[in-house]
C-alpha cells in the first residue's frame, strides 16, 4: 500500500526510493511526538533536512519497512528508562546519580532541579549535564527507595 | 635495565590492566597511539567497549567478549563521527561500506575527537610517508588552539568539574557574618548577661521559702528587712535583664539585617555574572523569589529565631549548672526528659526539612505563573485565555496547599507531644521531690526553686522545638541562595586573563561547533573577518545566525573550536572587558524603566548630554524624541511601552553608537518595522557601521547591499561566501533566497496596486 521503498546500504544508511522514483540516501526517521504519541506521526527526512515522507502511523507500514524504521529510530533517540535509583550523592544540586535503566546501569550528573521536567501525571524527563535525557515513565510505579530519593528533588 | 625496543610501548596514561592485555595482542615493536573506552554498545546499552589505535591497526574489544577485533590500517579506511540527541556515533568504513560502529555519550566526545585526530595523522603518515605539519602534535583536539608547552590538556577546555555543595549550608552564612565579628561577640556577651540575670529570681524563691515563709507558717515573725533585700534583688535582676536584653536584641537585629542585605547584594551581583545559559534554564519568578523573599526569611531567622534559640540553649546550660549545684539527684531526674525530647526533635527534623524544601519549590511555581502571565498579558487577553491562566494559578496554589497539609500533619502532632512530655516531666519532679522532702533530703524551698526553674525551662524547650522548623526553613532558603552563589558561570572568567590593548576588530572563527544541550546547532564553522569589514549573515530562519552572534558576544562559549579577536581566544579575555568593545542591536530592543536619555546612555552612564544628543541624531532618533512630551526626559516603560517598534529600535541604535564599539553586531535590527521606518533605521545604521567591524543579520537581503562579503548559512554551516554579484552568478543558496524574496516583494506590490 505504501508508495515508497526503504532499504539499508552497506554504509548502514537508510535509502529511500520515493514515489516519483527518486532515490535519497542517508534518510533519517524522526518522531513528531516522541513523548506524547511515539508511534504516531513519523517523518522521513532527507539529508538536506526536508521532509520526504510522512508516516501517520508506524503500524501502517509493511513489516520489513517497519523494522527498518524502528531500527533507525532506536539508534537516533536514546532515552534510557530509569528503573531504579541506586544512590544520589547529595540532595543539593549538582548531584551525582547512580541509576539502573533499561539499557544497564549508569551514572550521571543532575545539574539542577529544573532539569527534571514533569510531563504529565507521574511522568518525568530528567536531563543530565551532557544533555542526555532519562525517562521515568511512572513515578508512582518506582520502588520505595527510588521514590524517596527522587521525591527530594521534586 | 633499559626498555627493550621490541616490546609494545604504551602511553603512560593507559591503565595497567589494559597494558597486560594488549601485551599479548600486539606484535612486538608496535606502539599504542591512542585509546578510548566508549560507554555504550551497539544497541545502546551501557557497556564499555575498548578501542585502541596502534601503529598498524585499529583494535576493539566489546564488553563481555574476550576477542579483540582488528582492522589493519590502509589508505581507504575512514573514521567518522556524528552525534544526535546526546549519543555520538563513531564509524569505521572503507570504500565498500561500513566496517564497524561504536556509540558513546557526549561525555566522551573529547576522547573520541582525540582518537580521530590520531587516526588521521597516522593515515596521512601512511599515505605520504611524512608526518603531518608540526602543529598537529600539540593542538587541542577540541578547540584547535595550540597547547601550551609541556601540557597535554588544553587549559581552556578542561574546566573545573562541578562539585555538589555540602549540606551544612547554614554554617556557610558565616562568610557573611565575618565582617561583623565584633558586634556579634558583643551581642553574645550581652545575651549571656541578660540570660544569667533572668535566672536570679527562681534562685531567690529558695531563701524566700525556707527563711521567710516556712518559718512564718511555723509561728515565727517575718523579717521585713530581709524581705526588702530579697524583693530589691528580684527587681534589680529584672531591670538588669531588661536593659541587657534590649541592648543585645538591638545590636543583633542590626547585624542580621546587614548580613541579609549583604547576602542579597552578593547573590544579585553573582547572578548578573552568570551566562545566558543559566537564565535560559531558570524562570524569572523563581529567581525573584530566591533573591527577594528567601534572603528576607534568612534575616528573620537570624535576628529572631536563631537569637531566641541561642538564648534558650544558654538558659538550659546555666539552669542545669545551677540545678546540679543545688541537688544533683533531683537535677538528674529533672533533666531526664531532655534527651527524649531531643530525640523526638531529631525524628521530625528530616521530614520537616524535605517538606519545607518542597514548599519552597511549590512557592516558586506559584510565583512563576505570575511572572509568566503578567508580562504576557496582551497575549493572554488576545487569545481569551484568562480562565486558563486562572486555572493554572489555582492548580499551583492547590499543589501548595496539598503539600502544606501533608507537612502540617507531622507538624501539628509535634507541639502537643512536647507539651505532654513537659507535663509528665513536671509530674516526675513533683513525685521525686515530695519523696526527697519526706526523707528530709531537701527543703521545701529547694523543691519550689526547682519547680520554678523547670517551669521556665520546659516552656523554653517547647519554643526551642519550634527552632527545628524555622531552621529547616532557613536552611532550605540558604541552600537555594547558595545554589545561585555556587553556580559557576558557563562563560567563566579566565584564570590567566589576557588584556586587549588596541582592538582592531579582526575576528577569526576556527572550526567552531556549538550545542544547546545535546542539540548541535553550529557545526565546524570557520571564518576570518578583517578589521573594519562588514559581513552580512544570511540564511533561513533557524540556520544558526543568532546563535553565532551569541557565540561571538560570548553569551555562550563554543563547544568545539575557538573564536579569536586580534588573535586572542575570547575565553582568555575578561568578559566585561571584551563586551565593552561590542555594540549590539537586536530585533527586539529592550528598554529599561527610565528616561530616554538614561536608556541611550545605558552603556556609558557618564556620557554628557551633548554626546547623548549627538548619538540620537546619528541614530535618527532625535526628532521623534523631541516630539515626546518631555523630550529626552520622557519616561519609557518596562518594555518600552509608549514607543513604537521603530522608535525603540532607534533608541537602541543610539545606545550602541554612544559606546563607540569596535565590533558591531546587528541581529535583524530592522525586521520588525515597516519599509518606511526601515529606511530611516537603515540611514541610522549606515552611520553606525562606518569604520567598524560589523556583522549584520538581515531578513531582507536588500538591506545588506553595503556588506563587503555575504556569508550564507544553512543548518549551522557556512554554505557560501561572496559578494552579492558573485553569489547571484553562482546560482546557489543565496540566489534561491534572493529570488524567493523578489517574488514575494513583487506579489506585495501587485496586491498593493490591485487594492
Ligand atoms: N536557547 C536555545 N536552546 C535550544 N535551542 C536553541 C536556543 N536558541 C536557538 N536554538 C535553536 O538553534 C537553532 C538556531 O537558532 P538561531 O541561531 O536563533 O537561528 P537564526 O537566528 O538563524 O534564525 C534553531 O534551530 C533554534 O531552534
Ligand atoms: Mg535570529
Amino acid at each position: 500500500m505504501s508508495d515508497f521503498e526503504l532499504s539499508r546500504n552497506s554504509f548502514g544508511r537508510l535509502v529511500l526510493k520515493a514515489a516519483d522514483g527518486r532515490v535519497h540516501e542517508g534518510v533519517v526517521a524522526v518522531r513528531a511526538f516522541p513523548i506524547a504519541a511515539p508511534d504516531e506521526g513519523i517523518s522521513l527526512v532527507g539529508s538536506e533536512g526536508h521532509e520526504l515522507v510522512w508516516i501517520a502511523r508506524l503500524d501502517d507500514l509493511p513489516d520489513d519497512m517497519r523494522r527498518l524504521v524502528g531500527e533507525e529510530l532506536a539508534q537516533r533517540e536514546f532515552v534510557p528508562v530509569i528503573e531504579r535509583l541506586v544512590a544520589v550523592s547529595t540532595f543539593a544540586t549538582p548531584s551525582y546519580w547512580r541509576v539502573t535503566t533499561d539499557h544497564g546501569e549508569t551514572e550521571f550528573i543532575l545539574r539542577g532541579e529544573e532539569d527534571i521536567r514533569r510531563i504529565g501525571h507521574g511522568k518525568l524527563l530528567i536531563g543530565d549535564s551532557h544533555g542526555m535525557q532519562y525517562l521515568v515513565p511512572d513515578l508512582y510505579a518506582l520502588d520505595g527507595h527510588s521514590r524517596k530519593l527522587l521525591d527530594r528533588f521534586l | 635495565m633499559s626498555a627493550r625496543p621490541d616490546l609494545p610501548r604504551f602511553p603512560d596514561s593507559l591503565p595497567a590492566e589494559w597494558c597486560r592485555e594488549l601485551d599479548a595482542e600486539l606484535s612486538s615493536g608496535s606502539n599504542v597511539l591512542a585509546w578510548l573506552e566508549v560507554d555504550l554498545d551497539e544497541s545502546l546499552g551501557f557497556a564499555r567497549t575498548r578501542i585502541v589505535l596502534c601503529d598498524g591497526e585499529l583494535l576493539s574489544r566489546r564488553a563481555g567478549t574476550m576477542q579483540w577485533q582488528r582492522w589493519p590500517l590502509h589508505a581507504e579506511l575512514q573514521l567518522g563521527h556524528f552525534d544526535h540527541a546526546g549519543v555520538g556515533t563513531l564509524e569505521l568504513s572503507d570504500r565498500q561500506g561500513r566496517l564497524s560502529v561504536w556509540r558513546y555519550t557526549l561525555e566522551q566526545n573529547l576522547a573520541v575527537l582525540r582518537l580521530i585526530k590520531a587516526f588521521e595523522s597516522r593515515q596521512q603518515l601512511l599515505a605520504t610517508g611524512a608526518a603531518p605539519a608540526v602543529e598537529s602534535g600539540d593542538i587541542c583536539p577540541k578547540c584547535k588552539a595550540p597547547l601550551p608547552p609541556d601540557e597535554t590538556e588544553c587549559p581552556i577546555c578542561t574546566r573545573v568539574e562541578q562539585t555538589p555543595p555540602s549540606t551544612w549550608t547554614l554554617l556557610r552564612l558565616w562568610r557573611f557574618g565575618k565582617p561583623y565579628q565584633g558586634q556579634l561577640l558583643a551581642g553574645f556577651l550581652l545575651m549571656l548577661g541578660s540570660t544569667a540575670a533572668t535566672l536570679v529570681p527562681p534562685y531567690l524563691t529558695m531563701p524566700l521559702m525556707d527563711d521567710i515563709l516556712i518559718p512564718f507558717q511555723n509561728g515565727q515573725q517575718i523579717d521585713a528587712g530581709l524581705v526588702g533585700i530579697y524583693l530589691a534583688a528580684l527587681l534589680g535582676a529584672a531591670l538588669l535583664s531588661w536593659a541587657l536584653g534590649w541592648a543585645k536584641t538591638y545590636i543583633l537585629a542590626l547585624v542580621s539585617e546587614r548580613i541579609a542585605a549583604d547576602l542579597r547584594t552578593a547573590t544579585f551581583e553573582h547572578l548578573l555574572q552568570l551566562s545566558l545559559e543559566y537564565f535560559g534554564g531558570k524562570r524569572t519568578g523563581d529567581l525573584m523569589a530566591r533573591i527577594g523573599s528567601e534572603t528576607d526569611r534568612l534575616s528573620v531567622f537570624l535576628s529572631l529565631h536563631l537569637l531566641d534559640f541561642i538564648t534558650d540553649v544558654l538558659m538550659i546550660v546555666l539552669t542545669a549548672i545551677i540545678l546540679f549545684s543545688i541537688n544533683p539527684w533531683l537535677a538528674l531526674v529533672t533533666l531526664l526528659p531532655l534527651p527524649l525530647i531531643a530525640w523526638l526533635i531529631h525524628l521530625v527534623r528530616d521530614r520537616l526539612r524535605t517538606g519545607f524544601e518542597k514548599i519552597d519549590r511549590v512557592w516558586g511555581e506559584v510565583t512563576n505563573v505570575l511572572a509568566d502571565t503578567i508580562p504576557g498579558i496582551r497575549v493572554v487577553k488576545a487569545f481569551a485565555q484568562e480562565s486558563r491562566e486562572a486555572r493554572r494559578f489555582r492548580d499551583a496554589n492547590h499543589h501548595n496547599l496539598v503539600i502544606n497539609d501533608r507537612l502540617n500533619k507531622t507538624w501539628s502532632l509535634f507541639t502537643p507531644t512536647v507539651s505532654l512530655l513537659t507535663e509528665i516531666g513536671l509530674l516526675v519532679v513533683w513525685a521525686f521531690g515530695i519523696w526527697l522532702v519526706s526523707k528530709s533530703q531537701i527543703t521545701v524551698g529547694v523543691l519550689t526553686a526547682f519547680l520554678a526553674y523547670i517551669g521556665r525551662f520546659y516552656t523554653r524547650l517547647d519554643s526551642m522545638s519550634r527552632i527545628v522548623s524555622v531552621t529547616q526553613k532557613a536552611a532550605a532558603g540558604a541552600k537555594r541562595i547558595f545554589d545561585i552563589l555556587d553556580h559557576v558561570s558557563t562563560v567563566p572568567e579566565p584564570v590567566r586573563p589576557v588584556h586587549l590593548a588596541n582592538v582592531t576588530g579582526a575576528m577569526e572563527l576556527r572550526e567552531v561547533g556549538f550545542r544547546y544541550g545535546s542539540r548541535s546547532v553550529i557545526r565546524d564553522l570557520s571564518l576570518q573577518i578583517r578589521p573594519g569589514e562588514m559581513i552580512g549573515l544570511v540564511g533561513h530562519s533557524g540556520s544558526g545566525k543568532s546563535t553565532l552572534v551569541n557565540l561571538i558576544c560570548r553569551f555562550y562559549d563554543v563547544t568545539d573550536g575557538s573564536i579569536r579577536i586580534d588573535g586572542i581566544d575570547l575565553r582568555s579575555i575578561p568578559v566585561a572587558e571584551f563586551r565593552r568593545h561590542i555594540g549590539l542591536v537586536l530585533q527586539e530592543p529592550f528598554l529599561f524603566f527610565g528616561s530616554v536619555a538614561e536608556n541611550i546612555a545605558y552603556g556609558k552612564p557618564d556620557a554628557t548630554r551633548d554626546e547623548i544628543v549627538a548619538a540620537a541624531r546619528a541614530a535618527h532618533a532625535h526628532e521623534f524624541i523631541l516630539r515626546l512630551p518631555q523630550g529626552y526626559d520622557s519616561l519609557v516603560g518596562e518594555r518600552g511601552q509608549g514607543l513604537s517598534g521603530g522608535e525603540r529600535q532607534r533608541v537602541s541604535i543610539a545606545r550602541a553608537l554612544l559606546i563607540d564599539p569596535r565590533l558591531l553586531i546587528l541581529d535583524e535590527a530592522t525586521s520588525s518595522v515597516d519599509t518606511e521606518t526601515e529606511k530611516e533605521i537603515q540611514r541610522a545604521l549606515d552611520n553606525l557601521v562606518a569604520g567598524r567591524t560589523t556583522i549584520a543579520i538581515a531578513h531582507r537581503l536588500s538591506t545588506l547591499r553595503k556588506a563587503d562579503r555575504l556569508v550564507v548559512m544553512d543548518r549551522g554551516r557556512i554554505v557560501e561566501i561572496g559578494s552579492h554579484d558573485e553569489l547571484m552568478a553562482s546560482e546557489g543558496h543565496y540566489y534561491r533566497l534572493y529570488q524567493a524574496q523578489q517574488r514575494h516583494a513583487e506579489e506585495l506590490l501587485l496586491e498593493g496596486a490591485a487594492a
